[in-house]
Formats: C-alpha cells, structure tokens, sequence
C-alpha cells in the first residue's frame, strides 16, 4: 500500500479536522494501479505556513482554501507552479469568483471543490486527483526510462562506429610510419582488413537507416497489394552472388495467395534479413527454403537452412539489439548484429509473431507469422 | 641481462589486438595476445604477466572489470589497465549496480582505446616503474 501526503491549507479548523477525519480511512483502488493508495493528512492554517511545510514535506496533493488571513491561496499556488513542484492542487474555496477560478486554473490548480462539502464530493474528487496524479508519474518514468534506453543505443552504436575507425586508423599509420618496412606487399593483409572493416561499417550504416526507418515512418500511404512471389524472388536474387559463392541451394514455394496489404518496404526487410542470414550461416553446399503460405486469418512466412544452427542460449539472444552470436563457427561471419531486432520491430508493428528452431550444427527454421485482419490497422510506431 | 617484460593483452577486435601487440612487441616487450575474456582467463591460471591491457566488453559488459577482480585477488601487485571504448560523457554504467561493487575493481589506470601507441607504451612503462 503507498501513502500520499495531502496538505490542507484553510483558516477554519473545523475545515481542517473534517478532511482528516473524512480522508483518514480513504482508500484508492483502479484496476491498473498495483497497489492501494492512502492518505496522509497534513495542516496549515495560514498560507504561509502552508509554503513551509510543502518545503519540507513535499506533499503530493494540496487542498488549498483561497481566503486566508495572509497571503492568498491563489499566491500559494502560484509558488508552487514557480518552483515546478510536482504537486497536485484542488482549491476548496466559498468564494469562487471568476477572476479567482480562472487564475487558479491557469496556474494549475485542476479541481475546484467548493465548500460546504459533503464527505462524498471531497472523496470523489480526491479518487480523480489520485489517479491523475499516478498517471502523469507513470508517463514522467516511461519518458525518463525511454531516454536511458535511447542513451543506452546510441553509446552502443557509438562503440561500434568507433571500433573500426580506430581499426582503419591504427593500419594506415602503421603505413605512413612504414612500421612493417617499405615494400608495399607487407602491408596486404593491414590493407584487406581495412577494407573489411569498411564494409562492415557500410553495413552497419544501412542497417542503421532500415532501423530509423521502422522506428518513425509509418505511413499509410506507402500500403499496397504487394506481390510475396516477387518479394520473395527478389530477396534471393539479393543474396545470390553469395549464395554461389558458398553453393548454396534455394528451394521456395508461394502458396494460398498472390498478395498481401502492406508497406514492401517492411516485407522486404524482413525477407532479406532472413534470407542474407539462411545463407550467411549455412554451410558450404547447404539449403535455404523459403516458404509462404496465406490462409483466411494469416500469412506465414518461414526461412529455413541446413547451417551452424544455435543453442537456447544463443537463441535467446537473437532479437537484441547489436546482439552477435560469437563462437568458433562464426568467426568469420560479418555483420551489424542489427538485422533481426529490426525484423522484430517490423513484426511487432503489423501485430505478428516470430519463431525461432534451432539445433547447432543442423540448422534454423524462422517462422513469421502475421494476421491478415491486423493489417488494416497497424500500429503507428514505436 | 635485462628482463623482458610481460604483456597480457586481452581485447575481442582483432585488429587493435594485432596493432597494439605489433607495436609493445616492437618495443621489447613479451606480448600474450588474447581475444577473449575466456582465454585471458587461461592466462592468468598458468602464468603470472607483468601487467596486464584488457578491454572493458568482451563476451559481457563486464568483462574488463571481472578480468580486473580476477587478476588482483591472485596477483595483487600487477598492474592492470582497463582500455575503454565508451566516452565518459554518456555517463552509462555497464552492469555494476553502484559504487559498493567498484571496490574491488580497482584497475591502475582507465585508457581511451583511441590513444596512440606511443602514449601506451609510456603509460605502461610508468606503471612498471621502467
């Protein structure tokens, strides 16, 4: 159970004692608060002394009368917007002018309980204050954690742009302070790692751009009848030269339905990263089946190989952000480490799933699958 | 004779583990050149370095430090550098929960992993008292 201060500022004690008698044994409860909220009922018979005890106590709700022997209550209010306190004030107050009412709510006074009250109205709209109050603390942490995250991604990312630069950097010193003697030729390998380096870095860039892109475009005019047999030739056609490289064989069936309503430019993603990586972890000679299947209520989309495969741990792992699987197999396997958290981000927009099986060394099956009637109403960002 | 020092040098980028290790073996120093936290951990279980470079994320977040903690309790007077990726300026702590955990990672010296050799060496060199 938490415990909300609640600071009473009114000349008339018999005021005073009734909120604490009626608030005393108040409980709150909504259904998505997780626990119950009580009260703690503080008093102060002037508005002076009122500002002194919302120094020291920091209270979180303020019944504030405004005709007071000093200051008014309105002048209270005001020292409380100034400051930025996160308080919450309701003004109990006889006399409501105008000029009072409209003052107070411009500097934020968000209730007016006017007086006589009955113990009913004060509790109501103290049950209303509560939760806003809850509210707009629960959005004030989900903004600040959104930040740390946002942080957390951009050191990271720093981190991974910087790593090869000092790479690249470290090699052509090593050439202008010809560490490795004059002749060109010893310096082969400093130079194809470079280059290496460069190309993951180019990569790690466009996956950047797909990620940007998924975060914050979501446009509805990009929706269209997108053909999944082309998609899906296209996205192997992508990956070929590769794929030769590495004798890779694709077997793809399209089955139940020509077109989809969707962005392409999101089932491309998602169909390229699967593909890029069926190929980039199978092994020499291996299998790459690319199946998608429509029925009345949802389309499939599987990507499976005959490669390194994982273990659950490495499983667990895979839609993280930057998340690499790092072992003897995969050595020599580049990549930004970006591709599957953004086919996760894809999937989740269009309310889908995504399924991973996994064995090491026999291979990965990744299914999507997706609800045809979600398409119509995706959601509009992350 | 003059003694060789030795180097344990722990970090999973391939190519600053060759540069660094090219240039402190160019410099006469001994160099143990290893690309995880593992391996530097199979290190310190047969040999004792005379200092020790380690990169702060490895296979975890924390690898540099757990390294760190590993090698003092066995080692306690040999020197460890922890070499950094992350600028300061972001202020993002990698996994330790507060200031009561850093006690026991007390490395000799936090390095940018962009400085120059050159600076690495006279670092090194002035840990060791050289």
């Amino acid at each position: 159970m938490a415990q909300l201060k609640i600071l009473v500022v009114d000349d008339e004690p018999g005021i005073r004692s009734g909120v604490a008698r009626i608030l005393g044994n108040f409980h709150v409860t909504y259904p998505f608060m997780d626990e119950d909220y009580t009260f703690n009922i503080l008093e102060a018979a002037t508005g002076e002394e009122g500002i002194e005890i919302i120094d020291r106590e920091m209270p979180d709700i303020l019944l504030l009368d405004n005709k007071l022997p000093g200051i008014q209550g309105v002048e209270v209010l005001e020292y409380v917007r100034k400051k930025n306190y996160d308080i919450v004030v309701a003004m109990i107050t006889s006399y409501a002018s105008i000029d009072v009412a409209v003052k107070a709510h411009n500097d934020g006074a968000i209730d007016f309980i006017p007086k006589p009250f009955t113990p009913q109205e004060l509790k109501a709209s103290i049950e209303q204050i509560t939760k806003q109050q809850y509210l707009r603390r629960i959005t004030h942490k989900l903004k600040v954690e959104g930040r740390k995250v946002r942080f957390q991604f951009l050191s990271v990312l720093s981190h991974e742009l910087k790593a090869p630069l000092n790479a690249i950097e470290g090699y052509l010193r090593m050439m202008q302070e010809r560490q490795m003697g004059d002749s060109l030729d010893e310096y082969a390998s400093a130079i194809e790692r470079s280059l290496q380096r460069i190309e993951s870095m180019r990569n790690l860039i466009m996956d950047l751009l797909d990620f940007t892109k998924v975060s914050f475009e979501r446009q509805m005019e990009k929706m269209q009848n997108v053909n999944l047999k082309e998609l899906v030739s296209m996205a192997v056609g992508t990956v070929s030269p590769y794929a030769i490289h590495k004798d890779i064989q694709f077997v793809t069936d399209v089955k139940g339905c020509e077109t989809i309503w969707a962005d392409p430019n999101d089932f491309e993603i998602i169909l390229n990263n699967l593909v890029s990586n069926a190929v980039k972890y199978n092994k020499p000679g291996g299998t790459v089946t690319v199946t998608v299947d429509c029925t009345e209520n949802e389309f499939t989309i599987a990507v499976a190989d005959t490669g390194i495969g994982m273990n659950n741990d490495e499983r667990d792992m895979l839609f993280e952000e930057f998340s690499r699987i790092r072992n003897d197999k995969t050595r020599n396997i580049s990549g930004s480490g970006l591709g599957l958290s953004i086919v996760k981000k894809v999937v989740d927009l269009y309310h889908g799933v995504i399924n991973v099986e996994s064995a090491p060394d026999r291979g990965s099956a990744f299914t999507v699958i997706i609800p045809r009637s979600q398409v119509s109403n995706l959601k509009t960002g992350i | 004779m003059t003694k060789i020092y030795t180097v344990l040098l722990a970090d999973d980028d391939p190519d600053y583990l060759f540069q660094v290790a090219y240039y402190l073996r160019k410099a006469g120093f001994e160099v143990m050149a290893v690309e995880s936290q593992a391996e530097a951990e199979q290190v310190i279980a047969r040999m004792k370095p005379d200092i020790a470079i380690f990169d702060l994320m490895m296979e975890s977040d924390d690898s540099g430090f757990i390294l760190c903690y590993k090698l003092k309790r066995k080692y306690p007077e040999v020197p460890v550098i922890l070499a950094t990726a992350v600028s300061r300026e972001t202020g993002i702590t990698f996994g330790l929960s507060g200031g009561q955990d850093r006690e026991w990672i007390r490395a000799d010296l936090y390095l940018e992993k962009g400085v120059r050799p050159e600076q690495f060496e006279l670092e090194i060199r002035k840990l060791l008292k050289i």
